[in-house]
């Protein structure tokens, strides 16, 4: 059975950008076709974050926007394109307002005239990031969302949809091909304009923050439908995500503010301090930067002085309880559920990929350059340069879901003609096809046990540290993955047929890949989340921005310089 | 570290369709691990066409993976795993898609 949609605006992705994309498209007035390829609000990293977000709102102490931009500059190590972090800056305090104004709830502080708090994270030179207690931040900014989404009747939302192409006519984005999981039957979608807001990809990873779905599957779609990709081989790492022992209902970044409150010791498997051997004397304080500390650990791991499962100790058990209690409340419980006690108990941690900063090559209303198409959120590229401000992320989110929303539905409008839609029916069929023919096929090996290799190969070789040796053997390992796609198993039913859904994932995934390691292999310096161990040092002559396109033999890798913003821009 | 320990999943396959048919997995743990752990490993080791429903993995923010366990409904990754037999079956008052997965979506958000 053949199913037909039609919209004005579609959404691929409903994480916080797609879901604030959709409210602005909806305020517009174009009908809008909000897909995700779980659950619509409940997927993506935006409902994971439990962390803090940048804003320059000025409550705790004075600030301005152009101080946040300033911070966001610097910490992007010269590659960050000025006008998109301009309008991240200077829009998120109308964003925070209005999530405000919706009613996420974000924490004050009531003996100070109840003013919004804003807590001082590193790189910001002022306290400037809101949060909702504890640790609530990404469900609150959910929850917001989904019911701000569902007050709109020209919004409709579809979950368990995944989109596996982009149709193009005529050099235009008019909508896409999906898989319906619930049957394994193929979907057409025809919209006047197309945003993609389908998160990050650190889901190539072995180790990661992400949930199941952040394989990077728009920047795959928007490569083959034309799309142009900058700061690929940007990958943070963050250092101390949770390792062990199993722990579950948690994000797995939460030691960050635990260190922040608190302050920690981080040892190594002989239970020794060493960031001291890595510049850092940290004292019982939190103040040894992610670098560093990512360094730091990979380096103990590799001299075999790693915790048991490969990682370092995080110990607390200098702390108090009662100290702990008021730092974390009900958090202290739902560790006490893991069975884990801070008081008696060190726990590991290790690094691991938490967010992207590369992605769509965009202009100033996230227009990418295939007319049409649209990116929003961590999808967006350049904004973040080679190294995110931390806080920036949901700030992103909502900033550029909002702006790609409103751009999108102005870019519909413009491009209906007589028919408010055009009919995609015979363009669409070549992808409908494709779709079919993926079904029941029983092959050598299945993507599900292909993406557990990917992610090895990427853990291994296109890591936080990279060498031409590691990330050549990466390239070989990526291309035989991909020479081995074709013939993969996707047999079984049809009906929620995941090794089929995987299939797609890992036919996006390997594009992706090839993406990063290319990408990192050119840049012969280190900058940022990039670090080359064979080119230790940051090289002026790369503060470029290195594009990737499709081409008729694979990707093709070019340069271009990084958009400034002239002085008097950055002040006024 | 923990001891490595065994559960043998007996997990309900298939559709609406046919009879109710339960198949045998044994899966070796650590202390702390979930079901969902479990599940996740049979989909990449032993039978990828298994289904079941889940997304955020780790955080139990996206209640994608609420099933029966043992005969009480609960969400796979926060259930420990424990030694012995453990057996898994759909939700019992949702329309059954298949294996483990049923239709939990919001009306308003089907195709």
């Amino acid at each position: 059975m053949a199913h037909y949609l039609e919209t004005e605006v579609l959404i691929i992705g409903a994480g916080g950008a797609g879901m604030y994309a959709a409210i602005a498209a909806a305020e517009a007035g174009s009908s809008v076709l909000l897909l995700d390829k779980s659950v619509v609000g409940r997927s993506g990293a935006t409902i994971m974050a439990q962390m803090t977000v940048a804003v320059a709102i000025g409550e705790e102490e004075p600030d301005h926007w152009r101080h946040h931009l300033a911070d966001t500059i610097a910490s992007g190590r010269g590659l960050v394109d000025e006008p998109l972090a301009k309008i991240l800056c200077q829009s998120a305090p109308d964003r925070i307002r209005q999530m405000d104004g919706w009613g996420v709830g974000w924490a004050r502080s009531p003996g100070s005239g109840n003013h919004i708090t804003q807590a001082h994270a590193p790189g910001h030179d002022r306290k400037r990031c809101v949060y909702v207690d504890f640790l609530n931040t990404g469900p609150a900014s959910s929850r917001t969302l989904r019911n701000k989404v569902r007050q709109y009747d020209g919004i409709r939302r579809i979950s368990d949809l995944m989109v596996t192409d982009l149709v193009i006519r005529d050099g235009r984005a008019l909508g896409a091909v999906a898989m319906h999981l619930e049957s394994g039957e193929g979907v057409t979608i025809t919209a006047g304009a197309t945003v993609i807001a389908t998160g990050g990809l650190t889901g190539l990873y072995q180790r990661n923050s992400a949930s199941a779905n952040m394989g990077g599957d728009g920047f795959a779609l928007a490569l083959r439908a034309g799309a142009a990709l900058i700061d690929m081989e940007f990958v943070q790492f963050f250092p101390i995500g949770h390792l062990a022992p199993r722990l579950i209902g948690m994000d797995p970044i939460m030691w960050d503010p635990f260190r922040y409150k608190l302050g920690g010791v981080l040892l190594n498997g002989e239970g020794e301090e060493f960031t001291q051997n890595y510049g850092t004397v940290e004292d019982g304080k939190y103040v040894v930067t992610r670098d560093t500390a990512t360094y730091a650990i990979f380096k103990e791991v590799e001299a075999g002085r790693g915790s048991p499962h490969g990682g370092a100790w995080l110990s607390f058990e200098h702390i108090a309880e009662a100290d702990l209690r008021a730092a974390f409340g009900p958090v202290i419980d739902r560790l006490a559920d893991n069975g884990i006690d801070l008081t008696k108990m060190a726990i590991e941690v290790s690094p691991i990929a938490h967010y992207h900063m590369g992605g769509l090559r965009v202009d100033e209303t996230l227009a990418t350059n295939v007319p049409g198409l649209f990116a929003a959120g961590e999808a967006v590229g350049g904004a973040n340069g080679a190294n995110r401000l931390s806080g920036n992320a949901i700030t992103e989110a909502f900033v550029f879901g909002e702006l790609a929303g409103r751009s999108a539905a102005v870019a519909s409008a413009a491009a209906s003609g007589p028919e408010p839609v055009p009919d995609i029916r015979a363009a669409a069929q070549a992808h409908l096809n494709f779709l079919s023919e993926t079904a029941g096929r029983t092959g050598e090996g299945n993507a599900t046990e292909g993406i557990i290799e990917l992610q090895a190969l990427m853990q291994r070789d296109v890591g936080p540290f990279r060498t031409k040796e590691g990330l050549e053997r990466a390239l070989d390992g990526i291309a035989a993955l991909a020479g081995r796609l074709p013939h993969m198993s996707t047999d079984g039913p049809l009906a929620f047929n995941q090794q089929r859904a995987d299939w797609f994932a890992l036919r996006n995934m390997v594009e992706v890949a090839r993406a990063i390691a290319t990408a990192a292999l050119a840049r012969e310096e280190s900058r940022g989340a990039h670090q080359r161990e064979d080119f230790p040092g940051l090289e002026a002559a790369w503060s470029r921005t290195q594009v990737i396109r499709r081409s008729d033999d694979g990707i093709a890798l070019s340069c271009s310089e990084v958009r400034h913003l002239a002085p008097s821009e950055l002040t006024s | 570290m923990s001891e490595r320990q065994t559960t043998r999943l007996k997990i309900r396959r298939g559709s609406a369709e046919g009879p109710a048919r339960h198949q045998v997995f044994d899966f070796e743990f650590e202390d702390g691990q979930s079901v969902l752990d479990a599940l996740r490993w049979i989909r990449g080791n032993r039978d990828a066409t298994l289904a079941v429903r889940y997304s955020c993995i780790n955080a139990n923010a996206c209640k994608e993976c609420v099933m029966r366990i043992d005969g009480r409904t609960g969400y796979a990754c926060t259930t420990p795993l424990k030694p012995g037999v453990m057996v898994l079956d759909p939700l019992p008052n949702k329309r059954l898609i298949r294996d483990l997965v049923t239709d939990t979506l919001p009306p308003d958000e089907r195709l």
